[in-house]
């Protein structure tokens, strides 16, 4: 299992918009995908439960990556929250 | 007559009859259904309809309101290929041998509560956005017509809450207002009335009664009133208000777009001075190039505590979000003189318009004057912010601002967190300022001369001694000396200068600064208009 940790620094949070992208990302992804806000954790290619970790700016996410493609994946996840939140 | 009070999202009065939006009959039957897999199959056939809805109608929200209003409605598109909501949906189709039409709406139902006790204010309001787009499932599985509302007199709307699809099917042209009862200012109601011109009341203290319909009402958006069968007499004065409203548009419309500049040529920007964002309606209203003088004062003055970063944060953000990239210029904590703050603990002075205010607190202080800044730059990437520092002296006041400034800075690069480069600017309010004008050019991106101060500090003359106002001038000779040297000095530094005192909006004096060379002035919402008409007029 991979994990690594994002600070959200989308002026916005996870708003709905940012969220539905990163949804779509992580179900391109053959592993599974959590994201971890202190103690609630979701699988990130479902919308409602991303949306419902209300994730603001400035907060801290975990994120594990699992499967047989997690490294890459990993890789990839990192570089889109980058890019994207 | 009756009143009732919500909140205000536009300034402006609205008066009609009322047309009351009643929610469709939402009696959804639960029925036994053998057959669960055809059930899973007609509610999978719905869902392919609905989706296709909420593609035309976010193409026709783009076009009719924005791409703002319109990103609802892609929103509502991936709640819909949600898995767990589908999910939700089939488990209950298939375990309880429920018709689909049930399964949706309780579906809906749970996913709703669940923003609705998100502890976020943005996120509790997606829980409309939930029941929307059930509500189209089930409209579509049932086979019924969405809420349609036909009228052909112009009305002001009425309902309980209104979701984004019922507010984009209306006919935009015959609504002179929106009033629900529940919502708050994050509602899609809110940013279309806004996008519209229009008023708006949410978290309105009213029944949604039928009887209402036809019924006269006034919606006042200044005061977040509205009137039921108004009488006479409050009918009379609102309309002299709405007249006033219209004569303020009247006037906008004739020099909307037109620039503030003399028939000689000379430029002059036109900016606002607001004392908190309830002003910001009335500064767009009258058409204010931008913001010359946010009086950051208040958010302290509201408190009863040291405002944390995050409030700041939110204010200014946004003041600068309403703005949308007009320049918006915030001056930093000015208490102290005669802005008492209890918390502050300050002690009483003999002289305190001499004494213990403004950068001075600041520099002493830099723990409060380093919360202010963190979330003045935080907010600086949503609009167009410049910075301005009050009472400064000297230019070792502005180095070590400046140092203060680049520690803010740092700390927000370590912590990961973007922020924009911004305009930093003083006040030019003491005659010291002034005198060394020229040195203080190099230092900073422009001033701003603060009349008042500069004339009471000028004049020996204190503003709170009644005795004194006969020989208060602010026209004096002396102060339009020290106005020409500060404006003489900006330029021959390559820097702007702008005046934001009184006298900004002494329409006899106008002429004198701007032939002075004043690049900017900044006055209150109200005499923006008439400044430029003046300007325009030299």
């Amino acid at each position: 299992m991979k994990e690594f940790q994002y600070t959200v620094t989308d002026p916005l949070g996870m708003h709905a918009r940012p969220a539905g992208l990163l949804v779509k990302e992580a179900s391109s992804c053959e592993s599974s995908v959590k994201i971890i806000k202190g103690k609630k954790s979701v699988d990130a290619k479902r919308i409602f439960g991303v949306m419902g970790l209300a994730v603001k700016y400035g907060e801290r996410i975990t994120v594990t990556v699992e499967g047989a493609q997690e490294d890459n994946e990993a890789a990839r996840l990192e570089e889109f929250m980058r890019d994207n939140l | 007559m009756n009143r009732y009070k919500g909140k205000s999202a536009f300034p402006s009065i609205a008066i009609g009859k009322i047309m009351v939006l009643k929610k469709q009959e939402n009696t959804i039957s639960r029925t036994h259904i053998d057959d669960t897999g055809a059930e899973i199959e007609r509610f999978e056939e719905a869902k392919k309809e609905a989706l296709l809805q909420l593609n035309d109608l976010y193409q026709k929200a783009c076009k009719e309101a924005g791409e703002a209003n319109a990103a609802v409605f892609e929103v509502h598109q991936m709640m819909l290929t949600d898995e767990d909501f589908l999910e939700a949906v089939k488990n209950i189709i298939e375990l309880q041998s429920v018709n689909a039409e049930y399964a949706v709406s309780v579906t809906a139902d749970n996913f709703a509560g669940m923003f609705a006790d998100l502890d976020d204010d943005y996120m509790k309001e997606r829980a409309i956005d939930v029941k929307d787009v059930a509500g189209r499932v089930v409209n579509i599985l049932s086979q019924r017509e969405g809420t349609a509302n036909h009228f052909e007199e112009p009305v002001i709307i009425l309902a309980e809450d209104l979701t984004p699809s019922e507010t984009v099917q209306l006919d935009k042209e015959k609504v002179l207002a929106f009033v629900t009862k529940s919502g708050s200012l994050n509602s899609h109601t809110v940013i279309l009335a806004r996008t519209m011109n229009i008023p708006a009341l949410v978290s309105t203290d009213i029944d949604i009664l039928e009887e209402y319909n036809g019924v006269l009402a006034i919606v006042d958006g200044h005061t977040g009133h509205i009137y039921l069968n108004p009488d006479e007499e409050t009918l009379s004065r609102i309309k002299e208000k709405q007249a006033g409203d219209l004569e303020e548009r009247k006037l906008l419309q004739e020099l909307k777009g037109k620039e503030t500049v003399t028939k000689a040529g000379q430029k002059i920007h036109l900016y606002a001075n607001i004392g908190s964002e309830n002003d910001l309606g009335y500064v767009l209203q009258n058409g204010a190039e931008g913001i010359g003088l946010f009086r950051s004062e208040f958010l302290y003055l509201e408190n009863r505590d040291y405002p944390t970063e995050e409030q700041q944060f939110c204010a200014y953000k946004k003041v600068l979000e309403t703005m949308g990239g007009k320049k918006v210029i915030i001056r930093t904590l000015d208490i102290g003189a005669d802005k008492q703050i209890d918390y502050f603990g300050l002690e009483r002075e003999e002289n305190p318009a001499m004494g213990y205010r403004a950068v001075r607190i600041c520099l002493d202080r830099p723990d409060i004057f380093k919360t202010q800044l963190r979330a003045l730059y935080r907010a600086s990437v949503f609009g167009n912010l410049s910075i301005m520092v009050p009472m400064i002296i000297s230019a070792e006041e502005v180095t070590r601002v400046k140092q203060i400034i680049q520690e803010v800075k740092d700390e927000l690069d370590e912590d990961g967190m973007k922020y924009c480069s911004t305009e930093f600017g003083i006040m030019i309010e003491t005659p010291a300022a002034v005198m060394i004008s020229g040195q203080l050019a190099k230092e900073v991106d422009f001033f701003s001369i603060g009349t008042n101060d500069l004339t009471q500090y000028t004049l020996a003359i204190d503003r709170q001694n009644p005795k004194l106002d006969k020989l208060y001038n602010p026209h004096h000779p002396a102060l339009m000396e020290m106005i020409n040297i500060t404006v003489q000095n900006a330029h021959k530094n390559g820097i702007w200068v702008g005046i934001c005192g009184e006298l900004a909006s002494d329409l006899t004096i106008t002429d004198t600064l701007v032939s002075l060379g004043a690049d900017e002035l900044s006055v209150s919402p109200s005499y923006i208009l008439p400044l430029r008409k003046k300007i325009r007029e030299m």
